[in-house]
């Protein structure tokens, strides 16, 4: 008897609707973030995050909307990050009904918004996004920098050293991002995650690079992490979230089933 | 047609329990409320509760919403929900020292940092995720299936004087009261707006609660 691991659906959503189309049988419009939720809110998810890649500010309405609706019938925690930067725009967020935002750039631009945002909101509504690639050459230890741009600009940062402060500014939770392994399928960057996982006192949340669901136990086995993050695998409903929450369970990870 | 009032002192997000406790019962009329004689004239109370308790006691003193939680909590059904649970005891480490309603007498301590699972894992804090919920016999407890998952976050613990407050437990790693109950008042750590269809089950029987165990 323990706490259960996480296991995370993550939406891309521009412009109100799911991005990376799906085909899924049982609902009608999988372009629809609100119908995708509930789904994932039946098969057993854990909490859902919104990622909002919208790219015009004007159209960040939508998102509200869209998490109004969520949380109005879907009775899980929902997190929701791209494009906060400011206090105001975590306020909307949560009024709105998100449980928690994630901050990303913003963090890396202006540390201090993290503290602030952390002693206004409570630390449990602040979850750090962190990008990060690896650095070293072969044969060197180990070493992963933050990235912005999706991965394209560097920052000279050093991943865990930037993950403590964060945690020390007030986040509650890490959302880490290997820029590695994002796309690819390939798995998690295992050794960044328990990296990070065992450098800082609050959860993380492992994500990027997920391919089937051996890649999800690994996460937690070797990786250390708290909950797991995927998008694609179940967005295109290769695997339920019910048939990953088994499959981890069948290796001995405490689950919610 | 029965009533609850949600109080809004000002922290934290009242929609998600407002539309948790609507969606449970629809026929109840559910209202956000900082006005102390609506919440007085309400037949149920939710004092819901997110972020430190230095802020929250704060809100509740200047408001006089502090008074009215002790009056509601003599005469009719109240759920405390995560900081509104911990803000019923005596007083919480949070802070320094903070002072709470002393409605529910006792302490609210922090996490050891140095906490371990049987595998030898640091355990993280803030507790955070769906935890199992060991409850004895009360009925708001109905319906619900003994060890059901309930979604936590917190750092802070409730510790009362009289430990047959605890009308359940939750094991990080060792065992800590994750629910309080006495005559008409309710507690608990976990949200139940946010534990899917247990959580609603719970806030469903606490609005056909009459206040007796």
């Amino acid at each position: 008897m323990s706490l259960a691991k996480r296991i995370i659906p993550c939406l891309d959503v521009a412009n109100g609707r799911v991005v990376k189309g799906v085909q899924f049988v049982d609902i009608r419009d999988a372009g629809d973030p609100v119908e995708v939720a509930r789904r994932y809110d039946r098969e057993g998810a854990d909490e859902i995050t919104f990622l909002d890649i919208t790219a015009t500010h004007d159209n960040r309405d939508t998102m509200v909307h869209v998490v109004e609706q969520v949380a109005s019938e879907v009775f899980i925690p929902l997190t929701v990050g791209g494009g906060i930067k400011t206090l105001e725009d975590i306020r909307r967020m949560l009024n709105a009904g998100a449980d928690k935002v994630g901050i990303n750039s913003a963090a890396v631009f202006n540390p201090e918004f993290v503290r602030e945002a952390a002693q206004r909101f409570g630390s449990q509504c602040i979850v750090v996004a962190i990008d990060a690639k690896k650095v070293s050459a072969i044969g060197e230890a180990d070493r992963w920098e933050i990235f912005t741009h999706g991965g394209r600009k560097a920052t000279g940062i050093d991943a865990i050293e930037w993950a403590k402060k964060m945690v020390e500014y007030g986040a509650g939770e890490i959302l880490l991002t290997s820029m590695d392994r994002d796309g690819t399928r390939e798995g998690f960057d295992l050794l960044l995650t328990r990296a990070i996982s065992e450098a800082v006192t609050v959860p993380v949340i492992a994500s990027g690079g997920v391919g089937n669901l051996d890649h999800l136990a690994a996460g937690v086995l070797e990786g250390k992490a708290d909950a797991v993050l995927a998008a694609s695998i179940f967005h295109f409903a290769e695997y339920t979230i019910q048939e990953a929450k088994e499959h981890l369970a069948a290796q001995g990870i405490e689950m919610r089933l | 047609m029965s009533s609850v009032a949600v109080i809004d002192y000002g922290m934290g997000n009242l929609h998600s329990i407002a539309k948790a406790l609507q969606h449970a019962a629809p026929h109840v009329d559910v209202h956000i409320v900082s006005d102390p004689e609506l919440i007085l004239k309400a037949d149920r109370v939710v004092f819901p509760g997110v972020g430190a308790m230095r802020d929250c006691m704060q809100a509740l003193n200047e408001t006089q919403l502090a008074e009215v939680i002790k009056e509601v909590a003599k005469s009719k059904p109240l759920l405390g929900i995560c900081l509104g649970m911990q803000a019923l005891l005596t007083d919480s480490e949070e802070n320094g020292y903070t002072k709470g309603l002393n409605i529910l007498p006792g302490h609210v301590v922090r996490f050891s940092d140095s906490l371990q699972n049987a595998q030898g894992n640091h355990l993280k804090i803030p507790h955070m995720g769906w935890n199992q919920v060991y409850f004895s016999s009360h009925p708001l407890w109905d319906k619900i299936q003994q060890n059901s998952r309930f979604y936590f976050v917190h750092s802070y613990y409730a510790i009362p004087n009289d430990a047959t407050l605890i009308t359940a437990t939750t094991e990080y790693p060792t065992a800590f009261a994750c629910a309080l109950a006495k005559e008409n008042v309710f507690a608990v750590q976990f949200h139940p707006e946010k534990s899917q269809a247990v959580g609603l089950q719970l806030l469903n029987n606490f609005l056909h609660w009459d206040g007796h165990v």
